[in-house]
């Protein structure tokens, strides 16, 4: 390649990485989006200082303004943008509220899922002596029905995590750990196959011969070398954490009626969907638009973080 | 092939078994309570003798056997019984619900054809449209049609089933009112008309999880198109003069289909956890909703025989499609 940089500062391998990251389109405007509603979610309540809980029956049922665009006679308020709920609380504000819970589930459970699935991983991989018994276990895990396993867990557990912590923090422990114990596997298993192969390399063989321990070796010489198939496993998995969580709430497994989620506000507007449909749409779009991001973020990075890809 | 078959086949008995322990501690250990929901006016002496007549008194090293053999020996005997009008179970003991007091399997029994139905016509439908999808896309890679096909399947995984049911009853039940946005389950089908209100019935629950297979399949074919278009043994066939036709449809396709299938069957398992969220949108009363319905009435019983048939049907598929793999490419062999 020749050296067209005006610049002879060394250029760190995640500026090539960007740059690859930077032509795929899809994964761009994920990224884009994803930074948005996180905004919209953690710093929306700062301007919009309405309370997501507030009542004000006076204001119910309120249509979302663009409503008036094509029906003169719908009842819209410029206080209320997307409109109001059946007690007359903001959709807006409730929208931003479920997405903090929702995004803030999403990435710690997502989180722990690549904790427990890089620890087992590394160790089967690295270790020998406990390649066979972790991966009968994960092959165990994968053979049991995952959902409905959760939903007896969010039903069985919800009481004495609540007494314990609080209805909403008790919840929110319950639903990251829930989902965070039943996604760990796939990491796991692309985790293990990559450290195995390190492992055969001439690096890890020179690292050996001037004595590094296991645990440096491990830290030092073989995670960051299975860093990229982590990152597109935590994409993948903070994709499906959302969906999951979601889910339970839909099914009303989830959080408490009074504390709003995405997947909530949905499974509450559901009985009224016929005569106010915009209410499931703001939260179902918002919920998929996520996802879609994350899912094309997960794409881009998969081929920018492919060396073969990378620099073509 | 046959020994390895074997072998899995006694493999996956003490996986089932495990599952089976893990799904029984987990019931056994969380602190809900059967007798949750009675009305606290009974006595606690009357509660505690509820509680024996439930089969509670006994500690679980007497009653997780007492399950299996339950599972496993009286209920087979059960069926064989109704099939040939033996008498193999001798009256001994069914597993019985807690709610309704009738054995866990009749009610499976008349849930499941619901279940089958919409499920299993969502899988057809899905992997039907997925194939052709899959195909061509990879025939024409970054062509408009592939560039489509790719970013509906994205679609397909992004957006959650929950969302495309609600959304699609919103738009062809409540706006067009073109289809009921309830599945009657009550419906007989003996004539063209009921027929006719059959198939609209079953057209949104069976897209929305049709999606979701779609998306996933039409991905793996296409993935597995293009590993094999790039094959030296296309460019030999093309050589020796066949036709387009020929090359992609007899060679490509049934060498790209070996991991398609797998990917298939590992899917089914899948799907009908898909439908525990489907039903509950279009209000059809199959498994998943006797599930939910068990979930929220504590039916340990009920809870315990469907996840565990669910696990079952996950390692039996698991099995099979290792089992077909190894038939279908003589180049994987096991034993």
């Amino acid at each position: 390649m020749t050296d067209t940089n005006m610049t002879a500062a060394p250029r760190s391998q995640w500026w090539d990485v960007w740059d690859q990251f930077k032509t795929h389109k899809g994964a761009v405007m994920g990224l884009g989006f994803l930074i948005f509603i996180t905004l919209f979610c953690m710093l929306g309540p700062v301007v919009w200082d309405v309370d997501p809980g507030k009542l004000n029956i006076r204001n119910k049922n309120l249509r979302p303004i663009i409503n008036a665009l094509w029906d003169a006679d719908a009842k819209v308020a410029w206080a209320n943008p997307m409109g109001t709920d059946n007690l007359g609380r903001d959709i807006m504000a409730n929208i931003m509220q479920g997405g903090r819970i929702s995004l803030a589930v999403g990435w710690t459970a997502m989180v722990l899922a690549l904790l427990i699935g890089t620890t087992i991983g590394v160790l089967a991989g690295y270790f020998r002596r406990f390649d066979g018994l972790l991966m009968r276990f994960t092959d165990l895990v994968l053979a049991l029905p995952l959902l409905p396993l959760l939903l007896v867990m969010m039903l069985l557990f919800r009481d004495p995590l609540r007494a314990a912590f609080g209805p909403e923090q008790g919840i929110f422990i319950l639903i990251v750990t829930g989902i965070g114990i039943t996604s760990w596997m796939q990491t796991a298993r692309i985790v293990r196959g990559d450290v195995m192969a390190l492992k055969e390399r001439e690096f890890v063989l020179a690292a050996r011969s001037i004595g590094t321990p296991a645990r440096r070796m491990i830290t030092r010489h073989l995670l960051p070398n299975v860093l990229s198939p982590i990152m597109v496993s935590a994409t993948l998995g903070l994709a499906t954490a959302i969906i999951t969580e979601s889910a339970l709430s839909f099914l009303g497994l989830g959080f408490p009626s009074d504390f709003p989620t995405w997947g909530k506000i949905l499974f509450d507007s559901v009985d009224r969907m016929t005569s106010f449909p915009e209410r499931v749409i703001w939260p179902g779009l918002a919920i998929s638009l996520t996802v879609l991001s994350v899912n094309y973020i997960g794409d881009g990075l998969r081929d920018a973080l492919d060396p073969r890809i990378r620099g073509l | 092939m046959l020994t390895f078959t074997i072998r899995r086949l006694l493999l996956s008995i003490p996986t089932l078994l495990f599952i089976a322990f893990v799904i029984f501690m987990l019931l056994e250990l969380a602190p809900g309570d059967p007798m949750a929901q009675m009305p606290l006016t009974i006595p606690p002496e009357v509660k505690e003798k509820m509680r024996l007549a439930l089969g509670l008194g006994e500690p679980w090293w007497v009653r997780f056997p007492l399950w299996l053999k339950q599972f496993f020996i009286v209920e087979p005997q059960y069926w064989i019984d109704s099939a040939f009008g033996t008498n193999f179970a001798d009256g001994a003991q069914r597993i019985i619900s807690f709610q309704s007091r009738s054995p866990v399997f009749d009610t499976i029994a008349q849930r499941m054809p619901q279940t089958l139905w919409v499920v299993g016509m969502s899988y057809v439908v899905g992997v039907l449209i997925a194939l052709p999808i899959g195909i061509i896309s990879a025939y024409r890679q970054y062509s408009v049609f592939d560039q489509t096909g790719t970013f509906v399947s994205m679609i397909g995984f992004s957006v959650p089933p929950f969302f495309s049911g609600v959304l699609l009853i919103v738009i062809f039940s409540v706006q067009l009112k073109w289809l009921p946005s309830i599945y009657d389950t009550t419906h007989v089908v003996n004539s063209w008309d009921s027929f006719v209100v059959q198939l609209r019935q079953m057209i949104m629950p069976v897209m929305v999880l049709a999606l979701q297979t779609t998306a996933q399949v039409s991905r793996y074919m296409r993935a597995s198109m293009l590993d094999n278009l790039t094959q030296d043994y296309v460019r030999t066939a093309r050589a020796k003069g066949m036709s387009e036709s020929v090359v992609v449809m007899k060679h490509v396709l049934r060498n790209s289909m070996i991991p398609v299938i797998t990917v298939i069957a590992l899917g089914i398992p899948a799907i009908f956890g898909g439908a525990i969220i489907t039903e509950q949108i279009f209000k059809v009363n199959g498994l998943g909703q006797l599930l939910i319905i068990a979930l929220q009435g504590n039916d340990i019983p009920m809870v315990m025989t469907i996840t565990f048939l669910l696990a079952v049907l996950i390692v039996m598929m698991n099995l099979i499609a290792d089992v077909l793999y190894g038939i279908l490419d003589p180049r994987i062999r096991y034993d």
